[in-house]
C-alpha cells in the first residue's frame, strides 16, 4: 500500500478520531490536532515537488471491484499536486485560523470532524486516476461541504443554503456520473490516464459530445459557474474559515480542476472551447458586476469568488484552443492561458482566502459585516487593514501584487486568441477582450469598495455590535502568510512557475513536448503592450465609477428580483413540494386499510392478470397423498373456525377461535411428520394466546365493526379475491415442479453435520445464518417491546421547532 | 391432502385479508397472526409430498423421511410470527393508552385539509 | 395483584420442575431427536410464565434474579460469537464442527459447536419472551 494512497485516507481516520479525542480532551482546543494532520500532510505532499518538476508521477492502485475495473488508484502529477498542496496547505492555515476564531462554546468536535472529512474527500478527488473513485470523492465533497454550510444548523438560512448547493452541487454530480459512464463505452476504461492514451481516437463517437456536456455541467455546478452560481453566495452561511476554505481555495476549484484534467480529451473541440471559454467569461462579468451592488462584505466576496472562477474557467477553454493544432509551435502560443489560469489558480486561493479571514475578522470584531455599517478601521485595525489591502488591490490586479501579473496574463491569452482563426473566432474573437477588460472594471470597483468602505470614511461605533480593534494575534497569523505569499509570489514568480506551474502543465498538455510549456513570468511588458493599457484603462475607468457608483446604481434596477435564477430556483423548488405534496396527500391518506388495498389490488391485478394471460393454471391432483376422515374433520373445523372470527362476538371468542386455528395447525405438524414443529407451534401458540389475554385485558371492547355497507363489500371482495388469487398461484406451483428439489442434500445431515434431527441440522448448521440473524431479529423484537413499554415521553418534552 | 391444505390456507388467507383491511387495529394484529397461519400451512404443502415418508429423524428402522426444508423454514418463521404479533399488540396498547383509541382511521397521522 | 390460591401454587411448583427438566431434555436432544433451542427455550420460558402466572411477578423475581434482557442480549452475543469462533480456525463463518469423543461416563458421546450457538438460541428465546410477558403485564 503506497503512502499516496494512505494520505487520502489519513485525513478520513483523523475525522473518525477527533470526537472522541474531543471528549477526551477538553484543556486544548482540538483544532490543533486537526491542524497537524493537515500540516503533515502538506509536508509530505511539500516533498514531492522536486522528484515532480523532474517530470515524475507516482501512481499506486488498491484494488477494490477488480471485475469491474474499478480500483482506488491515487496518481500525482503536477496537476494533482497543486491542487493537493492548496488543499492541505490553505487548510493548515484555514483551521489555524479557526482555532482562533470559533469559541470553544461550539462544538468544535463536529466541526473539525467535517473540515478533516472534506479535507479527503477534496484530496481523493484531485488524486482519483479512476473516475468512479473519483465520483465517489467527488459527492463526499459535497456532502462534507453540505455539513459544514449548515454547522450552525439551528439558523434557517443556513439550512436553507446548505440545502441548495447540495441540490446544485450534487444534481450536476449525477450528471457527471452520466459522462463518466459515457466515457467508459466510449473507451472500455476507467482510468483517467488511459482515457488520455487514447485521447482523439474516440471524437467520432456518438456519445462524445453528450458526454462532454454531462460532464462539463458536473465541474460548472461544482465551480459555481453562470448559471449555477447562486448556490455560492447562499453558501456563505457558513463559519467565515469554511467560506475561506471551501468556498475560495479549494471546494470551487474542483470544478476547474476537472475541466483541467479533461482538457487533453475534449480540449481542441469548438464546443468545448466555446462552453468554458464563454461561460468563464460570462460567469467572470456577471459575478464581478453582481459583486458591486452587495452590502455583506461576504456576499460580496461570494460574488467576487464566482468571477474569479469564470475568469479560470475561461483561461483553462482559450487554452485548451492549444490542442486544436496538435504538436506544432503554434499552439505552444496558446498553452500560455491555461499556464496562466494554473497561475491564477494559486494566485486566487492566497488573496481570496486572505479577503475571507479578513472579512471574518472584521464580523468578528465588531460583530457585522454590513457595508453600511462599517468605516473608519484604519487606525484602530491598522495590521487588518494591511492585510485587506494586499488581499484587495492583488485582487484588483495591480503591482507589486501576484494578482497583477495573472490579470496581464489573461488580458494576454484573450488578446492572442482572436487571432487564432479557429472556432469562427474572427466573428467574434474581439469580443472576448471586451468582455475580460469590462469585466475587470467591475472587479477593481469591488476591491475598492472592500477596502475604502471597510476602513475609511467616518467611524461610526454607535452602529456597531461591539468597538473596534485588532484581532488576537493567532487570528492574524494565517491571513498574514497569505499576504506574504501575495508579495512573494509577485517578486518571485518565476519559482511557483518552474516547480509547480510547469509540471502541471505536463499533466494538461502530455502530447505537447514539455520543454515548451513552461512561460517566464515577467512584469513588465513594455510600454508598447496593449495589456500595460489595458490594466491602465481598468484603473482609471474603475477609480471613475467606484466615486460614481452611486449615480449609477439605478442599472441593478433593471434586472427585476423575479427574473433572476435565484427566484427561478426558489420557485421551482416551492412548485416541487408544493405539487408533490398534494400528489403525495392524495393517496397517502394516513389511514393503514388504503394503503393495505393498494397492496392487494396490485396483488390481485398484477399476479392474478400475469397467471389469466400467461394461461399458467393447472391443477394436478394425481400426486397428492391421501386424506383420512379424520383429516377432512380437522380441516372442516379449521375452516369453520376461520370464518366464525370474522362474526365473533366478543374478543375472548376472537383470541380462542384463533388458538384454534394454530393448534390445528400444530395439529397438521404433527400428521405431516413434524415433531418439531409441532412442539414449538404448540408452545408458541400457547405464550401467543397468553400475551392477546394479557394485551385484551387493556385493550377496549372488541366492538361490531362500523364501517360503512360500501366499503365492507369492497374488503369483502378484496380478500376473496385474494383468496382466489393466492390458493390458484399455490395449487399451479404444486402442480408444476420445475427442479428437483434440493431437500436430498440435507438428508445427508448425519454424515455433514453430525445431527440425526434433520430440520435441526438445517437450522443450527446448513442454514445457520439465517437462524442467527432470527434470533437477532427476535432480540430486536424484545427489546422494541420493552422499551415501548418502558420509555415514554414526559408531557413535556415537546419537541422545540427554532426559528 | 396438498390440494386440501392449500384450500385451507386460501380460505385462512381471505379471513385474514377481511380482517386486516378492518378498522380496528386489534382486528389487524389478529389477521395477521392468522395470514402466519396460512403462510406455514402453505411452506408446508410446497414440500416434495406430505405425508410421503417418516419423520425426518435419522435412526434405524425408520423409512425416508420426508421433506425436512420446508419445516426449518417454518420454524424459523413460527418464532418470527411470534416477535412480530407480541411486538404489534404492545404496540396497539401503547397506541391505545397514549391516543384513548384503536381505531385506525382516527389514528390518521397527517391532518388533511 | 396477590394471588392466594394454594393448590395451585403447589401443582405449580411440582409441575415447574417437570417442565424445567423437560427444557433441558428437549434443548439437549436436539441435535438427534426432536428438540433443540428452540424449543428448550420456549419450553423454559412457558415454565417462567407459569410461574409468573401463579405466583405474583415480585416474588419470583426475588427467587429468580437474573435481568432477562441481559440473558437474552447474552444468548445473541453467544450465537453469533460462535460463528465468529469458526474463522479463527480459518473455517467460513459460522461453520459448526463436531466430533466424537469417550467420555469416561456417558461412553461415546458427541460434542458439536452446534450446541453452544443453539445455548444462544435458547437463551435468547427465553429472555425475550420473559421479557415481552414482564413488560405488559407490569405495566399496568
Amino acid at each position: 500500500m503506497s503512502t499516496l494512497n494512505i494520505a487520502i485516507i489519513f485525513p478520513f481516520i483523523a475525522a473518525i478520531v477527533i470526537p472522541f479525542l474531543y471528549n477526551k480532551i477538553r484543556k486544548l482546543h482540538i483544532g490543533w490536532f486537526a491542524m497537524l494532520v493537515s500540516f503533515v500532510l502538506f509536508i509530505y505532499f511539500a516533498r514531492y515537488v522536486p522528484r515532480i518538476a523532474n517530470g515524475e508521477t507516482f501512481a499506486n492502485t488498491i484494488n477494490w471491484i477488480p471485475s469491474y475495473g474499478i480500483n482506488f488508484t491515487a496518481y500525482l502529477d503536477g496537476l494533482s499536486l497543486i491542487l493537493a498542496l492548496l488543499i492541505t496547505g490553505v487548510g493548515t492555515l484555514v483551521i489555524l485560523y479557526s482555532i482562533f476564531y470559533l469559541s470553544s462554546k461550539e462544538s468544535l468536535g463536529r466541526f473539525y470532524t467535517y473540515l478533516l472529512f472534506f479535507m479527503g474527500a477534496m484530496l481523493g478527488v484531485v488524486l482519483s486516476d479512476n473516475i468512479m473513485v473519483l465520483y465517489v470523492f467527488w459527492e463526499l465533497t459535497s456532502i462534507s461541504s453540505f455539513l459544514l454550510i449548515a454547522f450552525w444548523y439551528q439558523r434557517k438560512r443556513s439550512r436553507d443554503g446548505a440545502k441548495k448547493s447540495l441540490l446544485i452541487t450534487v444534481s450536476g454530480g449525477f450528471g457527471m456520473l452520466i459522462g463518466f459512464i459515457m466515457l467508459y463505452i466510449m473507451t472500455g476504461t476507467w482510468s483517467i490516464r488511459e482515457i488520455i492514451s487514447m485521447a482523439g481516437s474516440f471524437t467520432d463517437h456518438a456519445l462524445f459530445i453528450p458526454a462532454m456536456l454531462l460532464l462539463l455541467l458536473g465541474a460548472f455546478t461544482k465551480s459555481a459557474q453562470f448559471p449555477f452560481h447562486i448556490w455560492l453566495p447562499d453558501a456563505m452561511e457558513a463559519p467565515t474559515p469554511v467560506s475561506a476554505y471551501l468556498h475560495s481555495a479549494t471546494m470551487v476549484k474542483a470544478g476547474i480542476y476537472l475541466v483541467a484534467r479533461f482538457t487533453p480529451i475534449f480540449g481542441g473541440e469548438s464546443i468545448w472551447f466555446w462552453l468554458v471559454t464563454g461561460v468563464g467569461l460570462l460567469t467572470l462579468f456577471w459575478g464581478s458586476f453582481s459583486a458591486v451592488r452587495q452590502t455583506d462584505l461576504k456576499a460580496m466576496l461570494a460574488y467576487s469568488t464566482v468571477s474569479q472562477l469564470g475568469m479560470i474557467m475561461s483561461m483553462f477553454g482559450i487554452g485548451s484552443a492549444a490542442l486544436h493544432f496538435g504538436n506544432s509551435t503554434v499552439s505552444v502560443v496558446y498553452t500560455q492561458a491555461t499556464f496562466a489560469a494554473l497561475f491564477h489558480l494559486v494566485n486566487h486561493s492566497t488573496f481570496k482566502g486572505a479577503l475571507f479571514m479578513v472579512v471574518g475578522i472584521v464580523d468578528h470584531e465588531v460583530g457585522t459585516r454590513d457595508l453600511r455599517r462599517l468605516g473608519g478601521l484604519v487606525t484602530l485595525m491598522p495590521i487588518t487593514f494591511t492585510i485587506a489591502m494586499i488581499g484587495s488591490f492583488s485582487m484588483a490586479g495591480l503591482p507589486p501584487f501576484n494578482g497583477f501579473l495573472s490579470k496581464e496574463m489573461f488580458f494576454t491569452a484573450v488578446l492572442t486568441i482572436g487571432e487564432a482563426g479557429i472556432f469562427s473566432l474572427d466573428t467574434w474573437g474581439t469580443l472576448l477582450p471586451v468582455i475580460a477588460w469590462v469585466a475587470s472594471i467591475f472587479t477593481f470597483v469591488y476591491s475598492m469598495i472592500i477596502v475604502f468602505q471597510t476602513f475609511f470614511g467616518p467611524y461610526k461605533e454607535e452602529r456597531l455590535e461591539h468597538p473596534a480593534h485588532e484581532p488576537p494575534v493567532g487570528m492574524l497569523i494565517a491571513p498574514g502568510i497569505l499576504a506574504l505569499l501575495v508579495i512573494g509570489i509577485f517578486f518571485f514568480p518565476n519559482v511557483l512557475g518552474d516547480y509547480i506551474l510547469t509540471p502541471a502543465m505536463m499533466g494538461i498538455f502530455p502530447s505537447l513536448p514539455a520543454a515548451d510549456l513552461s512561460v517566464p513570468i515577467s512584469a513588465w511588458h513594455g510600454f508598447r503592450s496593449m495589456e500595460l493599457w489595458m490594466t491602465i484603462g481598468v484603473i482609471i475607468f474603475g477609480f471613475a465609477l467606484y466615486k460614481t457608483r452611486k449615480k449609477w446604481a439605478f442599472v441593478y434596477k433593471l434586472f427585476p428580483e423575479k427574473w433572476s435564477f435565484n427566484s427561478f430556483y426558489s420557485y421551482s423548488l416551492e412548485k416541487l413540494e408544493e405539487h408533490s405534496t398534494t400528489i403525495t396527500n392524495s393517496y397517502m391518506t394516513g389511514y393503514l386499510r388504503d394503503y393495505m388495498v393498494y397492496i392487494y389490488l396490485f396483488f390481485i391485478v398484477a399476479i392474478g392478470g400475469t397467471i389469466i394471460y400467461t394461461g399458467v393454471y393447472a391443477f394436478d391432483i394425481s400426486g397428492n397423498s391421501s386424506v383420512s376422515e379424520f383429516e377432512w374433520i380437522l380441516v372442516l373445523v379449521m375452516i369453520i373456525a376461520g370464518i366464525s372470527v370474522l362474526f365473533a362476538k366478543s374478543r375472548l371468542t376472537a383470541i380462542l377461535l384463533n388458538s384454534i386455528l394454530g393448534y390445528g395447525v400444530a395439529t397438521f405438524f404433527v400428521i405431516f411428520r413434524a415433531p418439531d414443529l409441532a412442539l414449538t407451534q404448540i408452545i408458541v401458540e400457547t405464550v401467543t394466546t397468553v400475551l392477546f389475554l394479557v394485551a385484551y385485558y387493556f385493550l377496549p371492547e372488541w366492538k361490531k365493526e362500523d364501517v360503512p355497507r360500501k366499503s365492507r363489500n369492497v374488503n369483502l371482495i378484496i380478500s376473496i379475491s385474494v383468496g382466489i388469487v393466492f390458493t390458484v398461484i399455490a395449487l399451479t406451483v404444486q402442480s408444476g415442479k420445475l427442479f428437483e428439489s434440493i431437500s436430498g442434500y440435507f438428508e445427508n445431515s448425519y454424515e455433514l453435520a453430525g445431527g440425526k434431527n434433520i430440520v435441526n441440522s438445517i437450522l443450527g448448521d446448513f442454514r445457520a445464518f439465517d437462524t442467527m440473524l432470527e434470533v437477532v431479529v427476535l432480540l430486536i423484537a424484545g427489546i422494541g417491546v420493552y422499551s415501548i413499554i418502558k420509555l415514554k415521553a414526559k408531557k413535556e418534552d415537546e419537541s422545540v421547532e427554532d426559528q | 391432502m396438498e390440494t386440501l391444505i392449500t384450500i385451507l390456507a386460501g380460505v385462512l388467507v381471505t379471513v385474514a385479508t377481511y380482517l386486516i383491511l378492518s378498522k380496528s387495529l386489534i382486528r389487524v394484529i389478529l389477521g395477521t397472526a392468522i395470514l402466519s397461519h396460512a403462510a406455514h400451512l402453505l411452506i408446508m404443502s410446497m414440500g416434495s409430498g406430505l405425508k410421503n415418508g417418516s419423520v425426518p429423524i435419522l435412526d434405524e428402522g425408520i423409512g425416508p423421511p420426508v421433506d425436512a426444508l420446508p419445516q426449518a423454514l417454518i420454524l424459523t418463521s413460527i418464532v418470527i410470527s411470534f416477535a412480530v404479533t407480541a411486538l404489534s399488540l404492545v404496540l396497539a396498547y401503547r397506541t391505545y393508552q397514549e391516543t384513548g383509541t384503536d381505531k385506525l382511521d382516527e389514528l390518521r397521522g397527517i391532518k388533511h385539509e | 395483584m396477590k394471588i392466594n390460591n394454594v393448590i395451585l401454587q403447589t401443582v405449580a411448583k411440582i409441575v415447574a420442575f417437570i417442565i424445567l427438566t423437560l427444557a433441558v431434555y428437549l434443548f439437549l436432544s436436539g441435535h438427534n431427536s426432536p428438540g433443540g433451542g428452540f424449543i428448550g427455550g420456549l419450553v423454559l420460558a412457558s415454565a417462567l410464565v407459569l410461574l409468573f402466572v401463579v405466583y405474583d411477578i415480585e416474588k419470583v423475581k426475588n427467587a429468580i434474579p437474573v435481568d432477562f434482557k441481559k440473558l437474552a442480549a447474552f444468548g445473541a452475543f453467544l450465537s453469533v460469537g460462535t460463528g465468529f469462533g469458526s474463522l479463527l480456525f480459518g473455517a467460513p463463518f459460522l461453520s459448526q464442527s463436531f466430533a466424537y469423543f469417550d467420555l469416561p461416563f456417558f461412553g461415546k458421546t458427541e460434542l458439536t459447536t452446534v450446541t453452544i450457538f443453539e445455548a444462544g438460541v435458547a437463551l435468547v428465546v427465553v429472555g425475550v419472551v420473559v421479557t415481552i410477558i414482564l413488560s405488559i403485564s407490569e405495566d399496568v
